[in-house]
């Protein structure tokens, strides 16, 4: 069974359908991405799954439970985490108190102080920044801390939502290493992506979502072959 | 750091030192004016200085609350005790509690609120309800009374112990808090600003329309005639209240802002003060951490409406009259002024931005400077100008130090070392924006 199993999801903005029945799976261990272009519903998916913008129709569900309908803060204690688009860091508050508020949900000290140093381990550059203002840092760095901070509950599944955007292309290379890594350590990702190069480097399968319906699904390889995605995503 | 930051740093340092050496004069001469004890301004002035040039120090800064404090509770003995100074410093004390609550709703949690009359009325309300005549069929018209001595507990009405009614007063006003919250969870900025101020609007309509509604035969309010007299505040161990010691009254007052000072501070740094500022830098983020949004804003409403609430009630008791036009518009304003000039979210700030505007409209504008206008030869008088007057301080502030007289830490980052709110959101605003990196 997968870990997230959403099926013929439906979720408007006011009126606006945005998600047109969108079903996808995504197994433990994997990390899947989800590419498309601006307004195919990318972000919207994720904001379904995480509880931001609860869907109207549809079923969700996480470990076997259905989480359609429940708030943000029980999907975030259940183990899903979403670093939103565009980082969304608190920019008046330090590096720290960053990573601390990931960690709201939770009480365990101990557990708090092992995963600050982990996301410490994987990106050194928060480390060395630990008591810098998130809004001082560069495009890239605050990136990581949004990495990082989404990394705090210690999810069992990582929602990334266009890790790459705005972001020099040297620290873009950098910041998926560390996705990589983040995957091999035990976090199931699912990855949203306008950078399709990228995402299909780094995941095993992929989807590929038009206006609000999936259009394609595939293995990452065959994807990057498929003359349509490589015309329209990946720039050939 | 080069040698040109180095000298900015001192010639800053420099401006505030003569900022501080002018104060002393200006401070004794408003204080000789409002006739407050001219030993007590200098000791104010001293402090002032203390911390301002050891702002760096934790244990400065700590210290210096804990003296103004100690200085608070010695001030009323310097001072005559039936004296204008002590009246107009007890309305200070009261407005200081408003200013704290509504700091914690557009302060800590950055949700602007035009309606905080609603919780001043609530809380005199209550005060109208269960501490005066009001209910004269109450108790089959013989009057009842809890825990309150003569002569109130043998008059008709209902006649309640004032620590009680304070009780009923945060309750009352920490639901309508949370009720008045509810419609504007879904709303953001500009908008819960008028959904607010028209809930401050409806109940002040409310309470000058009451006389019109009645349940179980009784009228709601006394409509525009007002509820007076209020009972005097009685507390055990201690005679009533009169209205011409002042000192007793002024001490509640303090009691009440020394309370809701330690609030503050304990909320400020608890888990629910980093929720509440999370939600005030982005909203976005903090859900997908796992803040409970409506949650942390409904605790953001319900506890800043309940300092309005104990003030409203200590105010009804105090003025002896619960007054339906008081219930306008300006005072939300007022009270919002005192947020802001103080500098939003900080809490000394905030204890000062009232204290100073409080002073300004109930002393220095109708008793000191009223007549300056006639004396150079113009035909008004200053009071019909305070409105002007305090629109003009807000602009001077926006111009010449928008981060409030005393900012709070995080706000003076962005406001002072321009660190913006970051190229977080828009395709636009997110080229790799470099910088510069201060350790």
């Amino acid at each position: 069974m997968a870990l997230l199993e959403v099926t013929d999801v439906h979720t408007f903005y006011g009126n606006i359908e945005a998600l047109k029945g969108v079903s996808l799976s995504v197994n433990e261990g994997e990390i899947v991405t989800l590419i498309g272009s601006n307004g195919a519903g990318k972000s919207t998916t994720l904001r379904s799954i995480s509880g931001l913008t609860p869907p109207r129709e549809g079923s969700i569900k996480f470990d076997g439970t259905e989480i359609g309908e429940i708030p943000p803060q029980e999907v975030v204690g259940m183990g899903i985490a979403l670093s939103p688009e565009g980082r969304h860091v608190f920019p008046r508050m330090t590096v720290r108190e960053n990573l601390d508020l990931g960690a709201y949900l939770r009480k365990d000290r101990d557990g708090i102080d092992r995963d600050r140093e982990r996301v410490y381990a994987l990106f050194p550059r928060l480390k060395e920044r630990e008591r810098q203002k998130a809004g001082t840092m560069s495009g890239g760095e605050q990136q990581m801390l949004a990495i990082g901070r989404a990394l705090m509950p210690n999810p069992k599944l990582l929602l990334l939502d266009e890790p790459s955007m705005g972001i020099a292309p040297i620290l873009v290379e950098r910041i998926y290493e560390t996705i990589a890594e983040i995957n091999r350590q035990g976090t199931t990702i699912l990855l949203v992506e306008q950078n399709a190069n990228y995402a299909l480097d780094v995941s095993k399968r992929g989807y590929v979502l038009e206006t609000g319906t999936i259009a394609l699904d595939d293995e990452s390889p065959k994807l990057r072959t498929n003359p349509e995605v490589q015309k329209a995503y990946l720039g050939a | 750091m080069s040698a040109a930051a180095t000298t900015l740093r001192a010639r800053v340092e420099t401006r505030t030192l003569i900022v501080l050496v002018i104060a002393l004069p200006v401070i004794l001469w408003m204080a000789s004016e409002i006739e407050m004890n001219l030993f007590m301004a200098f000791v104010l002035w001293a402090l002032i200085v203390v911390r301002t040039v050891l702002h760096d120090n934790p244990v400065v800064v700590r210290g210096t609350v804990v003296a103004l404090v100690v200085w608070a509770i010695l001030l009323p003995f310097l001072q005559e005790e039936g004296g204008g100074f002590l009246e107009d410093a007890t309305l200070a004390l009261a407005y200081t509690s408003f200013a704290l609550g509504l700091n914690i709703i557009v302060g800590f949690a950055g949700l602007l609120d035009l309606g905080y009359v609603a919780f001043f009325a609530l809380g005199s309300l209550t005060a109208g309800w269960f501490m005066s005549g009001f209910f004269s069929g109450a108790g089959g018209g013989e009057g009842f009374s809890l825990l309150v001595g003569e002569p109130a507990s043998t008059l008709p009405g209902i006649h309640m112990n004032f620590l009680l009614v304070i009780i009923i007063a945060v309750v009352i006003t920490t639901i309508a808090g949370m009720l008045i919250g509810l419609p504007t969870l879904r709303l953001r900025g500009d908008y819960i600003a008028i959904v607010t101020l028209a809930f401050g609007e409806i109940i002040g309509r409310v309470v000058i329309n009451g006389d019109e509604i009645t349940i179980g035969g009784e009228k709601l309010t006394n409509g525009r005639q007002g509820i007076t007299p209020v009972d005097k505040i009685d507390l055990p161990f201690l005679e009533p209240f009169q209205s011409l010691e002042l000192r007793p009254w002024y001490f509640v007052a303090l009691a009440i802002v020394v309370i809701a000072l330690f609030v503050n501070y304990r909320l400020r740094d608890s888990r629910l003060g980093r929720a509440w500022i999370a939600l005030r830098e982005d909203e976005v983020a903090a859900a997908s951490m796992g803040v409970p949004l409506v949650k942390t804003k409904l605790l953001a409403y319900g506890t800043g409406a309940a300092f309005g609430g104990v003030a409203g009630a200590f105010l009804a008791s105090y003025l002896n009259t619960v007054n339906a036009d008081q219930f306008a518009f300006s005072f939300s304003i007022f009270v919002l002024a005192m947020v802001i000039l103080g500098g939003i979210g900080s809490i000394e700030g905030v204890v000062l931005g009232a204290i100073v505007l409080s002073f300004i409209n109930n002393n220095l504008i109708p008793d000191v400077f009223n007549d300056y206008p006639s004396k150079i030869g113009l035909d008004f008088d200053l009071t019909e100008l305070s409105f002007g007057i305090f629109g003009f301080l807000l602009v001077i502030m926006m111009v010449l130090r928008p981060q409030g007289l005393i900012p709070e830490r995080r706000r003076k980052m962005e406001l002072v070392e321009h660190i913006g709110t970051g190229a977080t959101t828009g395709v636009g605003a997110d080229e790799e924006t470099p910088h510069e990196a201060r350790a």
